[in-house]
């Protein structure tokens, strides 16, 4: 049974590794995200706005061209269709209500690909509240038009100039917001990662694409299970959502894919749990990229929501234990597997989905099996960095 | 047993200056050379830091610091080297602070080795849940008489003020307001009365005040209502730069005492 502990441990990992100064607010979710999130009301007005704002449910596309060319039955769980362009509005709803009930006037976020602060921003605007986004400055270069989207829905966006300039320093630069600003302030974590409860707050609220697939696949195939689910992974929020109602279902494989960057082992890659270490990172007990003197290492990727040195505690528990496969996809070979999703099957994926895709070469499967690839976010952010390779793919 | 730190509360509890600097800045080797200017200055008690690549509870003064730091070659296994003879020139309290991850992939056991054979009294490490190191930790502290200073906050409840009180051995660290390091100076009258609630409960381990204390003023404001007080950025700030620093040592404390 994959369960977590009282104390937010999946295994041996998770936890709430933070400083004094964040103790109070921390504590405060730790007492009331369940008794809040389940509550009649919270419930209703979670799936409402999931309903008509967000426009799930999402649909579940058999995709014969890529079922043809693969040689086995796919799946694509459409999260690329929710409102945003990805299935990071299904945690900011979630949490924008939470913040709610929790009183909080303000609102913070990190960013990497731009994402999950788009959906921040998104949320603020319709509830009304202040928004202030991290993203690295390298980030804010490669993904402009995100950084464009979240002013125009009213958000501030600041720079994160410390460290790499990515995910990983946006983030420290949004937890120090948090301690400089206790009382008034919600942060919305953007991912399964972070102290307990965030990675089990976000996996919940992520929950809804799995909830969604058991009963599509049931309509569709005649059973609720597929024989894989193939997610890629970063923190791994969209790959939580997919895997969730599925985690003690022993018979579906769970594939994590993770970013290798230019190679695994090229200096510049992403990929954690080959990488990775155990350690902390934000306040998280679990695999992370390090030196053997504990010093954070920057990692790389052409994905900047893959660009991330540590991977949830779920995750790691579930590749540690082997109840999930990881597998490692190139910069290269996410590309390669964007442009073939556009040509064969009309659909231009996220540069981090493009890696979930690209998977299909590098693991072994059954030409009977069905397999659910979460489609979790549309490429148009990432136009610019695909025009780049146009001619050559 | 008493180690430098809990001896030096025996004997004085006013004005308690500590002075925090970043080991491995502004140069690699300038450790001894910091420490001892600080202690024959007149720092009652010298708080090291070991440099990090994500310190969440710090700001950019001593972020950037740690990142010069770690460029320079600093780690942990370098700094213990470099405290190997320190016993030897000064017996001022000596106190590391880190980051737990540090310690997690050093090993603690070794760590906490090391810290015994270069003579370091006491430990800071902000992100270690109080729990975890009450249920895995504190039995090897107390076997090696190394003190160790929990957080407070003004947003800490009560009962969590009396549970760090009983696990702290050395200080309390008092954060004198809620933010992180090196981003405010000057103490408000908001600050006051916390502080004056904090010293009303009249805890039986010392205080001392950091955070936001930066000149002589705060100093001696902080340490009317604790044992002392702590500066950190605003040395950090005045080494910047410097080559002599057992001078600029001298000059910051002489601005201070």
């Amino acid at each position: 049974m994959i369960q977590l502990s009282e104390n937010g441990y999946y295994g041996s990992f998770g936890g709430a590794y933070i400083p004094e100064m964040l103790y109070p607010n921390v504590k405060e979710l730790q007492e009331n995200y369940l008794s809040m999130i389940y509550a009649d009301d919270f419930q209703r007005e979670f799936y409402y706005l999931l309903k008509d704002y967000v426009g799930r449910p999402t649909p579940l596309y058999l995709a014969e061209n890529l079922s043809a060319k693969h040689n086995a039955t796919i799946y694509l769980k459409r999260e690329d269709l929710c409102h945003t362009g990805a299935h990071k509005i299904n945690n900011t709803i979630g949490q924008i209500l939470l913040a709610k009930k929790l009183n909080k006037k303000r609102i913070i976020a990190e960013t990497g690909a731009g994402q999950h602060g788009v959906a921040t921003a998104t949320v603020c605007a319709r509830m009304g509240l202040e928004c202030i986004i991290y993203m690295g400055a390298v980030d804010i270069k490669r993904q402009a038009p995100n950084v464009a989207r979240m002013k125009m829905l009213g958000a501030t966006v600041i720079s994160a100039t410390s460290g790499s300039q990515t995910l990983k320093d946006a983030t420290n630069e949004a937890i120090r917001d948090w301690i400089n600003n206790p009382v008034d302030t919600h942060y919305i974590i953007g991912s399964v990662v972070g102290p307990h409860p965030y990675p089990d707050l976000v996996a919940r609220f992520q929950s809804v694409i799995s909830e969604e697939m058991k009963s599509q696949l049931l309509e569709a195939t005649g059973r609720e299970n597929p024989d894989l689910i193939i997610a890629c992974v970063g923190g791994g929020s969209n790959a939580a959502g997919a895997y969730y109602h599925y985690l003690n279902d022993l018979d579906v494989r769970l594939i994590a894919v993770e970013a290798a960057g230019e190679g695994v082992y090229s200096g510049k890659s992403a990929a954690t749990s080959i990488l990775g270490t155990e350690g902390i990172i934000h306040g998280s007990r679990t695999l992370l990229m390090q030196t053997t003197d504990g010093q954070i290492v920057e990692p790389h990727s052409i994905s900047a929501g893959l660009d991330y040195p540590g991977i949830g505690p779920l995750h790691a528990h579930l590749i540690t234990t082997g109840r999930a496969e990881a597998v490692s996809v190139t910069d290269e070979n996410a590309l390669k597997a964007a442009f073939e999703l556009s040509r064969i099957e009309g659909i231009i994926p996220a540069l981090e989905t493009a890696h979930a895709i690209h998977a299909l070469e590098d693991i072994s499967f059954k030409s009977s099996d069905v397999i659910v690839i979460n489609l979790s976010g549309r490429g148009d952010k990432d136009l610019n960095t695909y025009m780049e390779y146009l001619d050559k793919y | 047993m008493l180690n430098r730190l809990t001896k030096l509360f025996e004997n004085k509890r006013e004005n308690l200056l500590t002075v925090y600097f970043t080991a491995g800045y502004p140069k690699l080797d300038d450790t001894e050379t910091i420490i001892c200017s600080l202690a024959e200055s007149g720092a009652n008690i010298i708080e090291i830091g070991i440099p990090y690549s994500d310190p969440l509870a710090d700001g950019p003064v001593i972020q950037e610091s740690g990142m010069a730091a770690i460029d320079n070659g600093m780690t942990l296994q370098v700094l213990f080297n470099q405290l190997t003879d320190i016993r030897t020139k000064t017996q001022v309290p000596l106190i590391l602070m880190g980051y737990f991850n540090q310690l997690l992939q050093y090993g603690v056991d070794k760590f906490l080795d090391d810290c015994v054979k270069t003579g370091i009294d006491g430990l800071i490490i902000p992100d270690l849940p109080l729990m975890e190191y009450e249920q895995f930790y504190k039995d090897k502290l107390t076997q090696r008489n190394i003190s160790i200073s929990f957080l407070i906050t003004p947003q800490t409840e009560e009962s969590r003020i009396h549970k760090v009180d009983a696990l702290s051995t050395g200080f309390i660290y008092v954060v004198s307001d809620s933010s992180i390091t090196g981003m405010k100076t000057g103490i408000s009258s908001q600050q006051i009365s916390y502080f004056e609630r904090i010293k009303s409960l009249q805890l039986s381990t010392p205080q001392l005040i950091g955070f936001g204390i930066s000149d002589r003023e705060s100093y001696l404001t902080a340490s009317k209502y604790a044992n002392g007080a702590i500066i950190g950025s605003a040395f950090i700030k005045h080494l910047k730069g410097k080559n002599e620093v057992d001078k600029a040592t001298e000059d910051f404390i002489n601005l201070i005492l």
